[in-house]
Parts: structure tokens; C-alpha cells; sequence
């Protein structure tokens, strides 16, 4: 599946980030600059580090089988970068951006979106000084890896119980999107704990951001599948191929 | 397809909308912001360590700077699905253009 370069290049990638976390002392939005600790900022773009390798030559790989998966790559890269930028009001009184990111996990696998991911964070966290590039590696994390590879895991699952295309994607895509601010307040809460205590700390941002997230969630679970059964009715053997339709 | 669909997205513009017409006194602001207070509550003698690397002079300019990131999104997006769904035809008409 993977060239042996590339396998090299991952497993020496994750070695190297076990070893370097190993030693390092341990204590929705996006993560805003500077509110993780240099350790924890370090920490998690070690983590994350490996799965930007994968990611790397996975869409490689997949841009090489054909040259029209650039061009839905492009469409997903394309339709994460309108979801994550638009602040949309939410039933709790304050506002946040969904991620985009559940469709193209569904279509390319999750390692392909944790580039797609970086690539949002970057334009985001240089242009519009939104999320960080401290806090870089942490939300590639939440947004790129987590997020997908849920949205993945739900989707593959659906299609071994035959769930109807539509279905799938929405609870597929609701639930990655969920995910990653599950993992941005679970972030937050472990580097900042009440008086020691990340529990406390991780029900209070859990509040903040996974509550606000629910009507999000579910708007982009909606659009996810409207734009998906447009792929489906006019792209079916790219899908195929993909083998995420039958 | 079409009736579907647009059923889908007229839901999601009521989910979208209906905070601000129920929620009258909300402010919204973004949830980043708030775990930003959140953290100084918890933690008042955190200092972040690192600054943006640029400032935004007001929020006319992030606005400006966020529909620029969606219209570049929509706009490829748009492109894409465009030529996609439109494919079929010019594919057939060029083909026998030769």
C-alpha cells in the first residue's frame, strides 16, 4: 500500500516523536496563540507529526493513480477552507466554525486530511491571527487527524451495516466534527487544570466548546451530504474507485 | 436530488438563523474567545507565551479576511462541481468534434 520509502520515512517519524515525548517532562475554535504551554505546543506536534508524513504520501500516492483525484482533493481542500471560515451563530448564545474536513476523510482516509488541515490552519493562523502556529500541532491534531479519522471509522462502519449513502455521511461527518472539540477542550483542559484537576477544567470547556458545536455539527453533516450526493450522481466512478460506494 | 437537497440546505439556514432571532440579547461571540476567558479564569496568572503574528486592525478587516477564505474555497469548489457536473455533455460534443 505504502512504497517502502514512505513506510521508512513514517515509522522513523513516529520513533522520533515517541522518543522525544518519552523525555519531555509531563502537566473549537482553534486553539488560540500562545494558550498551550511550549511543552504541551511541542508535544503535540510531535504527535501529529507522523500522521502530516502519512498524509503526505498518501495523497501523493492516490494523486499518482489518478490524475483526477488531484482534482477531488482539491474540491474537499476547497470545501474545508468555506466551512472552517464561516463563524455561524449556534444555540448557546456564541458562535463557531464547523471544520469541513468530515467529507474529504470519507472520500481520501484520514492521514490525506491532516495536510488539508494544515494547510487551513496555516492561511487562518497567519492571515487572520485565528488559532496559532504555537498551537499549530495540537489543532492539526484536533481538526486534521482526530476529526477525520472518526468521521473515517463512523463511515466505514455505516457501509459494513449498509446504511444508506446519506445517512452515513451525516453521522460520519457529525461525528468527526464533534470529535475534534472533544479534543480541542480535552487539549486545553490538560494543560490548563483547576487547581490540578483536569476533569473540572475539561467539563468547563467541554461546555464552552462541544455544547456551542452541536448545531454546527449537524448544519455541516447536512451540506456535507448534499454535496455528496452530488459527487455520488456525478462523479459515481471516482467513487467507485474510492470504494466508498458500492 | 434537487428537492432533497435543497430541503437540506434550507434546514441548515434555519438552524443557522434561528439563535439569532431567538436568542435576542447574545452576543455570539466566538467560542475561541470565550475559552480564552475560560483559561484566565482557571489559570489568572497564565501569560500566553507567543503573540499573533499580526494584528488585525478591527473586525471589518477579519470579516474581510474570512469571506476572502470562503470565497476562495467557494469559488474552487464551485469551479470543480461546475465542470463536474457538466462533463458529461462536453465530453460527448468535443468527442465527436474530433
Amino acid at each position: 500500500m505504502y512504497t517502502k520509502t514512505a513506510k521508512i520515512a513514517i515509522v522513523l517519524s513516529s520513533a522520533a516523536a515517541l522518543v522525544l515525548l518519552a523525555a519531555a517532562p509531563s502537566g473549537a475554535m482553534h486553539i488560540m496563540e500562545g494558550f498551550l504551554p511550549p511543552l504541551w505546543a511541542l508535544g503535540w506536534g510531535l504527535i501529529s507529526l507522523p500522521f502530516l508524513v502519512a498524509g503526505y504520501f498518501s495523497i501523493k500516492r492516490q494523486v499518482e493513480v489518478s490524475h483526477k483525484y488531484l482534482v477531488l482533493i482539491a474540491m474537499c481542500g476547497a470545501f474545508a477552507f468555506v466551512m472552517s471560515s464561516l463563524k455561524i451563530p449556534s444555540l448557546t448564545g456564541s458562535s463557531s466554525h464547523p471544520t469541513g474536513v468530515g467529507l474529504g476523510a470519507i472520500l481520501f482516509g484520514p492521514s490525506a486530511m491532516a495536510i488539508i488541515g494544515i494547510i487551513v490552519l496555516l492561511f487562518q493562523a497567519f492571515f487572520l491571527a485565528h488559532g496559532g502556529l504555537t498551537t499549530l500541532g495540537a489543532n492539526v491534531f484536533s481538526m486534521g487527524i482526530a476529526g477525520p479519522m472518526v468521521s473515517f471509522l463512523v463511515y466505514q462502519l455505516m457501509k459494513q451495516l449498509k446504511v444508506k449513502s446519506s445517512t452515513a455521511v451525516f453521522l460520519s461527518v457529525f461525528s468527526g466534527n464533534m470529535m475534534t472539540y472533544i479534543v480541542t477542550a480535552t487539549q486545553l483542559a490538560l494543560a490548563h487544570p483547576t487547581n490540578g484537576d483536569v476533569m473540572t477544567s475539561l467539563i468547563k470547556f467541554l461546555g464552552i466548546f462541544a455544547l456551542t458545536q452541536i448545531p454546527l455539527a449537524i448544519s455541516e453533516g447536512l451540506v456535507s451530504v448534499v454535496v455528496f450526493s452530488v459527487l455520488e450522481k456525478y462523479n459515481s466512478e471516482a467513487l467507485k474507485a474510492l470504494k466508498v460506494i458500492a | 436530488m434537487l428537492k432533497k437537497n435543497l430541503i437540506l440546505i434550507a434546514l441548515t439556514l434555519i438552524l443557522a438563523f434561528v439563535p439569532l432571532i431567538v436568542l435576542k440579547n447574545a452576543k455570539f461571540e466566538g467560542a475561541d474567545g470565550l475559552a480564552e476567558e475560560a483559561v484566565l479564569a482557571i489559570d489568572p496568572e497564565y501569560v500566553p507565551w507567543f503573540e499573533p503574528m499580526i494584528e488585525l486592525p478591527s473586525g471589518e478587516v477579519e470579516s474581510l479576511l474570512f469571506s476572502l477564505q470562503a470565497a476562495i474555497g467557494a469559488g474552487v469548489a464551485g469551479f470543480i462541481l461546475g465542470r463536474m457536473t457538466a462533463g458529461k455533455k462536453e465530453v460527448d460534443s468535443s468527442a465527436r468534434k474530433g
